[in-house]
């Protein structure tokens, strides 16, 4: 297979702030790959960088076969990008933010009438064409924001939290409407997020933090890596349960949000092993196979979804680790 | 090259049709320079007296065509800020047309809606009185076309460079109302003191108020309130020069600003 995304090197700077820090990969025409990590990370400058909005630093980016840097109009062209934050004009109607689109992409008259119809009707807002887009809820803009990229039918399309605050609901309908194109177009799709259930969909995830990629492999390599089930406990006394496993099975638990965690092998067996004669009281005791939560807590240390939104963040948790001279984002 | 002209005209369409929806506030921004014109035209008038043949209402139309156009062409820009502000402005810079094509689409646009206000102040001809030839009627549309382009390029510029709302407002208030009142729209130039006969002379407003009151009130009647530079009387060419050089470097600016954009 051939890459149509091409990533060396590449380093963002802004000022003093390393937002993307030496990062390389490539993508192969037809694959989902995935960018997880917290906000902050670098997920959003990457994207910028790729998409001709940003300039490297440094380093080398290829897509379909044309330099960011050098040739953005050949790169604008075979890219179609959906937004982390809303980029529609919602004193126009759908139908003419579809026109504006196929307009300055210079889609033909005739194709682009047929072709703004299929796209509607695909994300079912045909009925609804002719309202002015403030009058649409979250969900509907969200839509017609991911039609509007396929428009002009891009090899490569962008979705930068394609479903950042939306309701699961919403969230269900929009992927299968992007897992349906991908199959009929064939067309290649990086996606960002922090929701880990989104990032499954990916063939290959891309973990970055701080800048750089701390892992790159297939969604179930990654799950392997933690190697295990993983246990929660709550307890009325953490820090006596964390030393009582550390005494008695050997076992690093780490504090979460849930209570205290730990990964074991088998671990339907080991929990009544570990029920008996514990002495630290117990509420509750819950396992589950590892998710690419755990991967990222097992990389990091750190769990992937306490934060914010937005680049604003990013550039604000920079600063303060620059000010503070301290790592994370606790 | 022939992408980028469509690119042009896309750009340029989307202003005017969001202009078309939201076409009220254009009379709200007219309603300054018309009371102006009436009020201030009539109030002065009653108790200047300049000699028989002056009129100060005829004297002040042409200055407040001017105020028209200026207006509405440096108050264009904010539609760049809000662009920005609701995240179009993304969808605008990804797209495969040059930043070129971008600042020219929006100047244009920003210029058509700015001259149509001011064609709108047309219907005062008659109470303003003045006589003018269709030729010359013709001439006055060039002219505010030229001037509109030239300012919407700096209300371009400007908006390009700023990131808030807030704050395009705030520096578009500093700038009115010296662009505006240091210049020959409401009093003739001749007398003033030599400070604010200098300031007058760098004002670019000044130019085009000049050629839109010789084109209205016609080359001599004017005669007597034009602005002479090095000791020279500026004609209507003149002034289009001094006016289109502003505009040229002001887009280009805006141009160099929208291809910087992060």
């Amino acid at each position: 297979m051939t890459s149509i995304i091409e990533v060396e090197h590449l380093v963002k700077k802004f000022g003093d702030l390393v937002a993307v820090d030496d990062v390389s990969f490539d993508v192969a025409e037809g694959e989902i790959f995935g960018f997880l990590g917290p906000n902050g990370a670098g997920k959003t400058t990457t994207i910028n960088i790729l998409s001709t909005l940003m300039r490297p630093t440094k380093g080398k980016v290829t897509l379909c076969g044309h330099n960011v840097a050098r040739r953005p109009n050949e790169v604008r062209r075979c890219i179609g990008m959906v937004f982390q934050d809303p980029s529609l004009d919602i004193k126009l109607t759908a139908l003419q933010n579809m026109q504006f689109h196929t307009g300055v992409y210079s889609v033909p008259r005739d194709v682009a009438k047929e072709r703004i119809r299929t796209v509607l009707e695909m994300v079912d807002l045909w009925e609804r064409r002719n309202d002015t887009v403030q009058t649409y809820s979250g969900g509907m803009r969200r839509r017609l924001e991911i039609g509007r990229g396929l428009l002009h039918y891009p090899k490569v399309l962008f979705l930068d939290e394609p479903t950042l605050g939306l309701d699961p609901q919403t969230r269900f309908h929009i992927w299968n409407y992007i897992l349906d194109l991908r199959k009929r177009l064939n067309i290649t799709v990086f996606l960002t997020t922090h929701y880990m259930d989104e990032a499954n969909v990916a063939d290959r995830i891309a973990v970055i933090d701080h800048g750089k990629i701390i892992a790159l492999d297939t969604p179930d390599a990654l799950k392997r890596m933690v190697g295990g089930d993983v246990i929660t406990l709550k307890t009325d006394n953490p820090e006596a349960a964390v030393a009582e496993l550390k005494e008695k099975h050997n076992i690093e638990a780490q504090h979460g949000s849930e209570g205290i965690f730990f990964e074991v092998q088998n671990g339907e067996e080991f929990i009544p092993t570990l029920v008996k004669n514990f002495r630290s009281g117990l509420y509750s005791i819950s396992m589950r196979r590892p998710t690419l939560d755990d991967v990222f807590i097992k990389l990091t240390g750190r769990e992937i979804r306490e934060e914010g939104g937005g680049e604003a963040v990013l550039m604000r948790a920079w600063a303060q680790r620059q000010a503070s001279g301290g790592r994370g984002f606790h | 090259m022939k992408d980028n002209l469509h690119g042009v005209y896309i750009i340029w369409y989307r202003d005017i049709l969001r202009f078309w929806r939201d076409r009220a506030r254009m009379l709200t921004s007219m309603a300054m320079p018309i009371l102006y014109l009436v009020i201030f035209g009539t109030g002065i008038a009653s108790f200047l007296d300049r000699g028989e043949d002056f009129d100060y209402i005829a004297f002040i139309y042409p200055g407040i065509i001017c105020m028209v156009v200026v207006l509405g062409s440096i108050m264009s820009g904010i539609t760049v800020v809000f662009d920005r502000e609701f995240g179009f402005l993304k969808e605008v810079l990804v797209a495969p047309i040059s930043r070129t094509a971008v600042a020219v689409g929006k100047a244009m646009g920003g210029a058509t809606i700015a001259s149509a206000q001011g064609l709108i102040m047309l219907v005062f001809i008659p109470f303003a009185d003045v006589q003018m030839s269709v030729a010359s009627g013709f001439m006055l549309v060039g002219l505010m076309i030229v001037l509109a382009l030239s300012l919407t390029s700096m209300g371009l510029f400007i908006a390009s460079r700023i990131r808030s709302m807030e704050a395009f407002q705030a520096v578009m208030q500093l700038l009115m109302f010296p662009l505006i009142f240091i210049s020959p729209v409401m009093f003739p130039v001749e007398t003033l003191p030599g400070w604010l006969a200098t300031m007058v002379k760098l004002n670019p407003v000044s130019y085009g108020v000049d050629a839109i009151r010789q084109a209205v009130m016609g080359v001599e009647a004017s005669a007597p309130f034009g602005i002479e530079l090095f000791g020279y009387r500026m004609s209507i060419a003149l002034d289009v020069a001094v006016v289109a050089t502003f505009g040229i470097i002001m887009l280009m600016l805006a141009i160099r600003s929208f291809r910087v954009q992060e």
